[in-house]
């Protein structure tokens, strides 16, 4: 396989990969492909430079960082081994598996949600119990579709979720809410949020403090009734205030309108 | 680059030469972060985008010159204010700062 061909490999499996090219200096253009475990195809010219280059891209790749780092041409870091050699600039190129968004509940707003989610990279999982809501038939665009419990899946796959990621709890009912809220409480997932009115959610925090969920830190890890106030009505508009949601909460920002504001604005 | 990796293949499948332009480094404001991308075919096709809109002709310029083999692989910079600068720039004020090389590995 070309170097190309190794790469988009891992990319389309989801499996983490880096590309460190030389972008300057002696083989512009050249390229090695980096793993987790290692180089695994192409090479920038040397083994000097290939082992340095493939230390520190194992280093950005697990950081998920893209970024251009500098080197001697048999890959010399430290500044006083780089006075009158020429520099190599490599740019390492990080390719993190998608985040993940998983949804519970297959309603009309799951599908809006779904799409949207897609358009933003995420890997996409709707979850119900219920065998004749989800189906693959109605939502063609989630990446997988599952018919199953929260808390089995919690168990099976809660360990995957990390900050990157996002639960998205749409079922409305307490049966299903309460186990997937707790489900998620229990991982590392960036972000819960759970649809309903506001009077939906004071009695679901009731019924979780039956389960025994009733730490501030806890319930404030849960956006509820879940998505900006936009005023939207419609699942496209839901949706997006939900994503919206999500990527405020991601960078801390109040989600204003920039005219409203000064300050940097990404 | 995910995003291309489809069109890519069929382009190979298809015998033809392609150019690859990537975002290696933003200064100031920019559209769009290192890593964005674009690729450009031999007979001009261009899928990706590498800034809103301002300076992807210039990198389609770029990358069919690079693919005649008039340039080499390199990196080009735009945004510049002074005499060197391409006739191109951000919108936003920022600098951009771009590689281009033909997808031959």
């Amino acid at each position: 396989m070309t170097p190309y061909e190794t790469f988009s490999s891992h990319v389309r499996d989801n499996s983490p990969v880096a590309l460190a090219t030389i972008i300057e200096g002696p083989n512009v253009g050249a390229i090695l492909v980096v793993t987790p475990e290692g180089a695994i195809g192409g090479t920038l010219g040397n083994d000097d430079i290939d082992r340095v280059v493939t230390r520190d891209t194992m280093g950005e790749l697990e950081a998920g960082r893209t970024i251009v780092r500098h080197y001697g041409p048999q890959g010399q870091s430290t500044p006083e081994d780089l006075i009158d050699t020429d520099t190599v600039r490599v740019f390492i190129e990080s390719f993190s598996p998608p985040p993940l968004m998983w949804i519970f509940g297959a309603v009309d707003f799951t599908a809006a949600l779904a799409r949207v989610a897609k358009i933003l990279g995420y890997h996409v999982i709707v979850c119900d119990a219920r065998e004749i809501f989800a189906t693959r038939r109605r939502f063609p665009m989630a990446d997988e579709v599952r018919v199953t419990w929260p808390t089995p899946m919690f168990e099976e796959r809660g360990e995957r979720l990390g900050p990157r990621d996002a639960v998205c709890i749409l079922t409305h009912d307490p049966k299903f809410d309460v186990p997937a809220i707790a489900g998620a409480l229990a991982t590392k997932v960036g972000y819960i949020g759970v649809m309903g009115s506001r009077k939906t959610h004071a009695k679901r925090v009731e019924r979780l403090a039956d389960v025994g969920i009733t730490s501030p830190e806890q319930l404030n890890r849960v956006h509820s009734p879940i998505g900006l106030d936009l005023g939207g009505r419609t699942p496209e508009e839901t949706a997006i205030s939900i994503v919206g949601e999500i990527i405020s909460s991601r960078t801390g920002r109040e989600a204003r309108s920039l005219g409203a504001t000064d300050g940097p604005i990404h | 680059m995910r995003e291309l990796l489809d069109d890519i293949d069929r382009w190979r499948n298809a015998g033809k030469r392609i150019a690859l332009a990537r975002v290696v480094d933003i200064q100031g404001s920019g559209p769009r972060g290192a890593g964005a991308a674009m690729a450009v075919n031999e007979d001009g096709e261009v899928i990706g985008s590498v800034s809103g809109g301002c300076v992807e002709s210039a990198v389609v310029t770029e990358a069919l010159a690079i693919l005649a083999g008039e340039q080499l692989s390199r990196v080009v910079t735009f945004g510049y204010s002074d005499d060197d600068a391409f006739a191109v720039g951000l919108t936003c004020g920022g600098i951009i700062h771009l590689f281009i090389q033909p997808l031959e590995w």
